[in-house]
């Protein structure tokens, strides 16, 4: 299970800033464990959002974003709700925005910050990987997360070891800051790319008392 | 004149490099640096470069100063946390060093200890930041300092990446965070770094072209293969395979790239690696 914490009602006007119609997506899966996608956080934030004069689109649920086939038949498949939109906002872990980035090309921000692996981790993890360091950026960096694409896990890329879109670090691999690069010019947002970044709290990584305390983060209890 | 004024003062710069060694006798690059006394502004040294343990630039910089040397001090996010980059900044500043390169670092998988936990706590754009805010008397984490430092603060690029823009975005970062002067990778493409220039002249900052000395066709060829950006055009190649002595047409092609590259930019930055023996001689024929 990832577990993963609603950001702050501030962050999230921040990052939405700009923004005018939005959708919300929310997980099921261990998000709805964490309460960082129930109904009432959904309900609490649509009401915040609508006084600030923005529009919700509107929601859908799936059970597990990380479920490509979930995906697909639950999301891809109400294009009519969503495509309206400037931009999704995914209450998921850092793998679910990743995903969702992955098949769309709209913006997608994140409404969480995933905390720490709790037991099992999502089904999707393999190309679309999350540190779960709790610092989530993936609303600057085009639904791509920094951390795990590129091998320094810099914040501000790329380096000078970029190489026409491959790593420094091995051939064949590429450069998380050019995939980065790529989808933000895409979906025209290369002001993105621009911005300094602020520096990762590590501190967030650490598991909190009450978190290391529960069964299924300690099975041998 | 202090190298900040030199920048200042609209003047030509150069500067060359040393890089410290795996091992603890120093001389030989105490002798390389002699040759460059009164040759070069200032002298880079080098910051564990290529990922391989070697002495610190920290100290090699403290011995320069201590001989009347201008250093230059490099320091990469790739060993240390912020709190290690602080702390050197803090302990250079003290041992009157007054000018740094903030660099990434190459990733340690590339050196010689490929087994090494990779740091990159801060980066080249964050360590900028940093060093400005420690001249504000503040640390990374808001504590008010003792005493704060002052730096002349540089920076790199590479004119020759691929896609550039990406690499341009980051140069204007480092700008925006504090970056006073930019030594750039290796240029062997004058029509490249033409249009490198002509895209970052808004900025008004100071440019060194980078030269590193070609020691053979092989090297060139090594380079064109394993070296992001770097592009070394066939005709040098050529030259560097039909001579008899490699050592002169290095000099020869160096000093030509010089001259080519002078009326472009505000400066020259000559990376010899291992050849240091050499830069007085490219610097005599480049006229400088």
């Amino acid at each position: 299970m990832l577990v993963s914490e609603l950001k702050s009602m501030d962050e999230i006007k921040e990052i939405l800033k700009q923004e005018q119609k939005i959708f919300f997506l929310a997980c099921l899966g261990c998000s709805d464990a964490c309460k960082s996608s129930s109904k009432e956080e959904l309900d609490n934030l649509e009401e915040a959002l609508k006084s600030d004069g923005k529009t919700i689109t509107g929601r859908v649920d799936v059970d597990f974003l990380c479920n490509k086939v979930l995906v697909k038949i639950k999301f891809l498949r109400n294009k009519d709700k969503w495509e309206g939109a400037d931009s999704i906002l995914v209450f998921s872990c850092g793998v679910g925005v990743q995903a969702v980035s992955k098949i769309i090309r709209k913006t997608v921000y994140p409404a969480a910050n995933t905390k720490n692996l709790g037991g099992f981790q999502g089904v999707w993890p393999g190309e679309e990987r999350c540190a779960q360091c709790g610092n989530c950026v993936l609303d600057l960096t085009a639904g791509i997360c920094p951390y795990t694409s590129c091998a320094k896990s810099m914040l501000n890329g790329p380096c000078g070891g970029s190489n026409e879109g491959e790593c420094e670090v091995e051939k064949g691999r590429d450069c998380g800051w050019y995939l980065i690069y790529e989808r933000l010019k895409a979906i025209n947002k290369l002001a993105d790319f621009k911005k300094i970044r602020p520096l990762r709290d590590h501190s967030r990584m650490l598991p909190k008392k009450e978190t290391r305390g529960l069964d299924f983060y300690a099975i041998d209890r | 004149m202090s190298f900040k004024e030199k920048l200042k003062s609209g003047k030509f710069i150069i500067t060359s490099e040393v890089g410290p060694p795996k091992g603890t006798d120093i001389h030989v690059l105490l002798e390389d640096a002699e040759l460059l006394r009164g040759r070069v502004d200032a002298i880079n040294v080098t910051d564990l470069q290529s990922s391989v343990m070697r002495v610190g630039s920290l100290v090699v910089c403290h011995l320069l100063k201590q001989k009347g040397h201008e250093p230059i001090f490099q320091v990469t996010c790739r060993d240390r946390n912020r709190l290690a980059l602080q702390s050197d900044l803090l302990s250079a500043y003290v041992l009157g060093i007054e000018n740094v390169l903030a660099l990434t670092g190459d990733h340690p998988v590339l050196g010689d200890h490929p087994q090494a936990k990779p740091v990159f706590d801060l980066d080249s754009v964050s360590l900028i930041q940093a060093i400005r805010k420690l001249e504000a008397g503040y640390d990374l984490a808001d504590k008010e300092l003792q005493g704060k430092p002052k730096f002349c603060v540089g920076a790199v690029v590479n004119p020759g990446a691929e896609p550039l823009e990406p690499q341009l975005i980051k140069f204007e970062q480092k700008i925006r965070a504090g970056a006073e002067f930019i030594q750039t990778q290796a240029v062997y493409e004058t029509d490249k770094f033409v249009n490198f220039i002509e895209q970052v002249k808004q900025f008004k900052v100071p440019i060194f072209a980078g030269i590193v000395l070609l020691k053979s066709a092989g090297m060139a060829r090594f380079m064109n293969k394993n070296v992001a950006g770097v592009y070394v055009p066939d005709n040098l190649i050529k030259e560097m395979e039909q001579t008899k002595d490699k050592s002169a047409q290095s000099i020869e092609i160096a000093a030509r790239l010089i001259k080519e590259l002078k009326p472009l930019c505000q400066g020259i930055h000559i990376m010899p690696i291992g050849w240091d023996k050499k830069v007085p001689l490219v610097l005599d024929a480049a006229g400088l």
